[in-house]
């Protein structure tokens, strides 16, 4: 057992999120998560917006007669993007843990790149509540939105 | 009886497998049926630093559990069909309950508890060793009979 109390705790995680979004670096923040490489996510400034992006590979297909994307993956994305979006606007970076998500599947997503964006309702003192929504060529006509409970406590 | 029954069970795994075969994001996954009941279908995520999500810890990412969840859940409704039909994932609500251990696979067991004319209904749980100490629990709705790119 670590002794977590004493001490602050020490994440290398933690650090490389710092850095990151100290120097605006957004392949850093993808890169200290390895499910963030594997989805193939980035992450971009648009105006005010943090916008993830899930580039199109094949190994995220779902159903190769569509062909369309696996739901997991979409899933993955909205939660991914509001995790992205809380660890950008937040003073004092936190990991956010997710307690539930949940996803409505509007459209089936097409083997293109997938853009998302999460939006905080609510920020509590240990609760934020985070919408999502993810889309493809026309933004007016989401593949998927969501909503996102999140504990985000400091240590 | 048992005969009849256990015909009934071969047949949903056999169609389980078949539905979760050349699914490339499953197979990117490395996810495999484990085994069908006559009400369950068990659907196994093994444990890949590839899919990590904290990496201080080890632990999976949220969003490869719910790849689970998703697949495991689909899965169950086509365990549960009379008649072939596509389906569609039309929600899907996840609770993550505790971290999944690393260095060890996640297993979710779904059942569709419900099928209407038009909608199914299912339950999962995902877990480590023990269903009872579960890592996440999902309730998913999934539309039958669609065509193919209009989900609705």
């Amino acid at each position: 057992m670590t002794d977590e109390a004493s001490a602050p705790p020490s994440s290398p995680l933690l650090d490389r999120l710092i850095a990151a979004k100290a120097a605006h670096d957004h392949q850093g923040l993808i890169d200290a998560v390895p499910y963030a490489r594997f989805l193939g996510l980035t992450t971009a400034m648009q105006g005010d917006e943090l916008i993830t992006t899930m580039r199109f590979a094949p190994h995220l297909i779902g159903n190769p007669t569509l062909p369309a994307l696996h739901g997991g993956t979409l899933g993955a994305l909205l939660e991914s993007a509001a995790i992205f979006q809380l660890l950008w606007r937040a003073e004092t970076i936190v990991l956010p843990k997710t307690i539930t998500l949940t996803i409505d599947y509007l459209r089936s997503g097409a083997p293109v790149d997938t853009h998302a964006r999460g939006t905080v309702t609510r920020q509590g003192r240990r609760i934020t509540n985070v919408r999502m929504e993810a889309w493809q060529a026309d933004r007016a006509a989401p593949v998927a939105t969501a909503h996102a409970i999140f504990l985000v406590m400091r240590g | 009886m048992t005969d009849e029954r256990d015909a009934r069970t071969e047949r949903k795994l056999k169609l389980a497998r078949a539905f979760s075969r050349n699914v490339p994001h499953n197979e990117a996954l490395g996810m495999r049926i484990v085994d069908v009941t006559e009400s369950e279908v068990f659907f196994e995520l093994p444990y890949d630093t590839k899919l990590v999500g904290n990496p201080d810890t080890g632990t999976l990412h949220g969003g490869a559990i719910t790849a689970l969840l998703d697949a495991s859940s689909g899965l169950a409704v086509f365990a549960a069909l009379t008649e072939l039909v596509p389906i569609a994932t039309l929600d899907l609500r996840i609770d993550y309950l505790k971290p999944a251990a690393p260095g060890k696979s996640v297993i979710s067991r779904a059942t569709c508890y419900k099928i209407t004319r038009n909608v199914a209904f299912t339950r999962a749980v995902a877990y480590q060793d023990d269903p009872e100490d579960a890592v996440a629990h999902a309730v998913g709705t999934f539309m039958l009979s669609t065509k193919p790119g209009n989900p609705s």
